[in-house]
């Protein structure tokens, strides 16, 4: 049985690390609307650049940019000993303490290692967590990206570094890459996150579903459409990833409040026991005491 | 008949500005373009610039750098990696840029990146100018 001064000090710490979690919570949850909102307002950039894109699509159709459509392969050129080249970009937190988060990330990004073995896997790793955990793994890194999640913050400068290094990976003519995927957790409400898998490049087919009546608008081409087109697509990328960098920072938070919600429970909970516990010792030393006192009368 | 010109201002993280005026002067690649209402419809590419907009007799300006703008007969909408009013530059941090990219385009390294120095002495003496304005 523990003692009555040990109980007490357990309660006390035990109480001190709720109050931490329970800060916590709220701040992932004041941090969270925020993240939320800029989420909403990336909303406007995106949609006027697919529209712009779209309609340069549709003007020039024959336009074959290898962002677009992929390398142009030699019949044969990936032959035995040639295996496809892949890069995968992998977006995780900065900072931990926030549920399964990172784990089930990382998690998916070793099943895709796993499925992807005939091929040449390379990883971009954004993210402290995921930086640690493939340091001591054997896998290709390409190259990290730390400390951009970690405020909260994400700006859009830092998107496009991101995206003009995996444009130019994708486009090296030593080493080109076949397919460039990008692996972050989708946010799809403060209690649920997903880790999903995009592909960024090739690009593939331009979705053009806009409204009907502002399909065919003709425009005059300051510059002819295939450079506006090529000085796009690489916007396009660099979007997507500043997309997925708020969706995962609001996946982040989002999962930090739910952790720090039922650890702060957790704490609850084990106050509530040791404080019975507590009650408990003290009860029966006062009993024993009393025990104590009357048989020592009765002696006399 | 459109009177007014719907300007639309978006960055990659948020729409800065969206407001009814009665003209526009856009930065293009190839040189300025005034735009008034019933403008052809037209897309162009931007360069680092100034955007001009003007409300009856009062005249705005704002630095824009790189992207596109869209004109419509009613509306201009300009997506652009950075756009800033006059009253959101940091006039010293401007200037700091300032000299750190006239240094390096000066000192002629080996493995100075010219294009992205250059681009950044441009941005910085554009928002000199506004801020000295402003």
């Amino acid at each position: 049985m523990p003692s009555l001064q040990d109980l007490r000090r357990r309660v006390r710490a035990v109480k001190n690390m709720r109050q931490i979690t329970k800060a916590m919570k709220m701040v992932a949850a004041a941090r969270l609307r925020r993240a939320q909102e800029r989420v909403t307002a990336a909303r406007p950039y995106t949609t006027k650049m697919m529209q712009i894109l779209g309609d340069a699509a549709r003007r020039a159709p024959e336009l074959r940019d290898p962002l677009l459509t992929g390398h142009q392969r030699e019949a044969g050129e990936l032959g035995a000993g040639n295996k496809e080249r892949v890069i995968l970009a992998v977006v995780t937190a900065d900072k931990g303490l926030c549920g399964a988060f990172n784990t089930n990330l990382l998690k998916a990004t070793q099943d895709f290692l796993r499925q992807n073995a005939d091929k040449e896997v390379e990883l971009v790793l954004i993210g402290r967590k995921a930086a640690d955990f493939f340091r001591r793994r054997p896998v290709n890194t390409r190259r990290e990206h730390l400390g951009i999640t970690g405020s909260g913050k994400v700006s859009a400068a830092d998107a496009t570094r991101i995206g003009q290094a995996l444009v130019e990976d994708y486009k090296s003519t030593e080493t080109p890459v076949d397919r460039v995927y990008l692996l972050y957790s989708e946010f799809k409400s403060a209690l649920s996150q997903q880790p999903v898998i995009e592909q960024l490049l090739p690009i593939g087919r331009i979705e053009t579903a806009e409204t009907a009546s502002e399909t065919l608008v003709d425009y005059v081409y300051e510059q002819p459409a295939a450079q506006i087109f090529s000085e796009l697509l690489p916007k396009l990328i660099e979007n997507q990833i500043y997309h997925a960098l708020l969706e995962s920072v609001a996946s982040e938070l989002g999962s930090r409040m739910t952790a720090m919600d039922s650890a702060t429970k957790n704490a609850g909970e084990v106050v509530d026991k040791l404080t019975l516990t507590m009650n408990r010792v003290r009860q029966a030393k006062i009993t024993r005491e009393i025990i104590e006192v009357v048989s020592g009368a009765e002696a006399l | 008949m459109a009177d007014k010109l719907n300007l639309e201002v978006i960055t990659p993280e948020r729409l800065v500005l969206r407001e009814a005026v009665d003209e526009v002067v856009i930065p293009g690649l190839g040189g300025e373009l005034g735009i008034l209402p019933e403008h052809t419809p037209l897309i162009s590419q931007l360069q680092t610039g100034i955007l001009v907009y003007r409300k009856g007799a009062e005249r705005q300006q704002m630095h824009v750098s790189g992207g596109f703008a869209e004109v419509g007969p009613d509306r201009v909408s300009v997506l652009s990696d950075v756009a800033e009013k006059p009253e959101e530059i940091d006039a010293e941090r401007a200037q700091r840029a300032r000299e750190r990219a006239e240094k390096r385009l000066s000192s002629r390294g080996e493995d100075t990146d010219f294009q992205r120095a250059e681009l950044k002495l441009q941005r910085a003496l554009i928002r000199i100018q506004l801020a000295d304005k402003g």
